[in-house]
């Protein structure tokens, strides 16, 4: 039973307690870069997720034949060969999202978010743990994405999703959907989390 | 006249930072003091021009020819571990105190976004030669180091203001960044 709950407790850690945006601060270039629209958001979180659960496997199940000392480029190869899998199959299936998110496809790679579990967590721990760990962590910078770029999205061009619920001609913050409103919209999300994440433990 | 404006677009306008979102971890990371700050932007001007030039000419006369284009991130990302740990291998050996200065931020620089950003970006440049990719590479990195300083300066300030309590740390740090960013965007449309 204990183990049960230890596994519940890995997988739930990554959704919120140690969210990989709002609390640990990792991957930010792709949660600043495409997240201009929910659905960008969501693309990028679960391109990443995906990369992040099958490098976590295969980390776990190659750890013990990796010398610690080449283990970094070891890792940073296996991530790597993920992302080019998901470069060629966006690139092949879902053109438009392809387009979108541009060069932040290959930038996976250095996600410091998927270098960081692998190192941290699967070439340590068995390959359930691992799994769970990669699930648990995706959904959380899957749900941040989705979350910045709707409010993004909602704010700067008044639709959700390509939902429009503004008249055509209406004015919108444009700015959230440049630049300087990624860091702005990031900021008080993260005011927000921090404050029911306070009140919730 | 094409080097210039390459030079005012990534150092101003299409701020490799700012506007771009490249390299966010280090430009968040080491920017609490101006000193941390001049050293990070040093060792991605020597690690980003020499990577722009090994990756464009890897692509230009290996990958191209033999049809390997899509093997592009994974040799990129390998070249550019490789170039970091020689870079301070050979720093250590050549110049001990330019290592001092830049040697820790150097294993850093791996995982900085903004390098192998660079070296891809710089294979989609109009007209493009080696010079050109090189040229661009110097003028993010010189985009980056002031986008850096400022920023960490703006933070040394910081330090005596009086912030509400759940302002404190990360937000406040990602307000001043957007105020940044925002003032970048005044330079839209310059070139």
């Amino acid at each position: 039973m204990a183990e049960k709950v230890n596994q519940t407790q890995n997988f739930l850690k990554g959704i919120v307690k140690e969210n990989p945006v709002f609390v640990m601060l990792l991957g930010m270039c792709p949660t600043l870069g495409v997240t201009s629209s929910a659905f960008n958001g969501l693309g990028m979180g679960v391109a990443t997720l995906f990369v992040l659960l099958m490098s976590n496997i295969v980390v776990s199940l190659v750890k013990s034949q990796i010398p610690s000392k080449v283990r970094i480029p070891a890792f940073i190869i296996i991530i790597a060969s993920f992302v080019t899998i998901v470069e060629m199959v966006l690139e092949a299936f879902v053109p438009f999202l392809y387009e979108q998110l541009g060069i932040f496809i290959p930038l996976i790679v250095v996600n410091c978010l998927i270098l960081g579990r692998a190192e941290a967590f699967a070439s340590k721990n068995n390959i359930l743990s691992s799994i769970l760990d990669a699930l648990g962590m995706g959904l959380g910078f899957v749900v941040a994405l989705t979350l910045l770029g709707a409010t993004r999205e909602i704010l700067g061009s008044g639709s959700l999703f390509g939902l429009k619920f503004v008249p055509e001609d209406a004015n919108t913050f444009i700015l959230f959907i440049l630049p300087p409103g990624a860091f702005i919209a990031l900021a008080y999300l993260t005011v927000l989390f921090n404050k029911i994440s306070i009140k919730t433990t | 006249m094409d080097y210039i404006i390459i030079l005012i677009a990534a150092v101003f306008v299409n701020n490799i930072v700012l506007s771009q979102f490249l390299g966010i971890c280090p430009f968040l990371g080491v920017s609490n003091k101006v000193s941390t700050s001049v050293g990070m932007s040093g060792a991605v001007l020597f690690v980003m021009t020499i990577a722009t030039m090994a990756t464009y000419l890897l692509h230009e006369f290996i990958l191209v020819p033999a049809g390997l284009d899509y093997l592009r991130t994974i040799t990129f990302i390998l070249v550019i571990a490789a170039l970091v740990q020689m870079v301070e291998i050979i720093l250590k050996k050549v110049s001990p105190p330019l290592y001092q200065a830049l040697g820790v931020f150097l294993p850093l620089i791996t995982t900085n976004c903004a390098v192998l950003g660079v070296a891809i970006l710089a294979l989609g440049l109009e007209g493009g030669s080696l010079l050109k990719a090189v040229f661009f590479a110097v003028s993010n990195s010189i985009g980056f180091g002031l986008a850096l300083i400022v920023f960490a300066s703006i933070r040394e300030h910081l330090e005596l203001a009086n912030i509400p309590n759940g302002m404190k740390g990360v937000p406040i740090n990602l307000l001043v960044a957007g105020l940044l960013s925002l003032a970048f965007l005044g330079f839209t449309g310059l070139v």
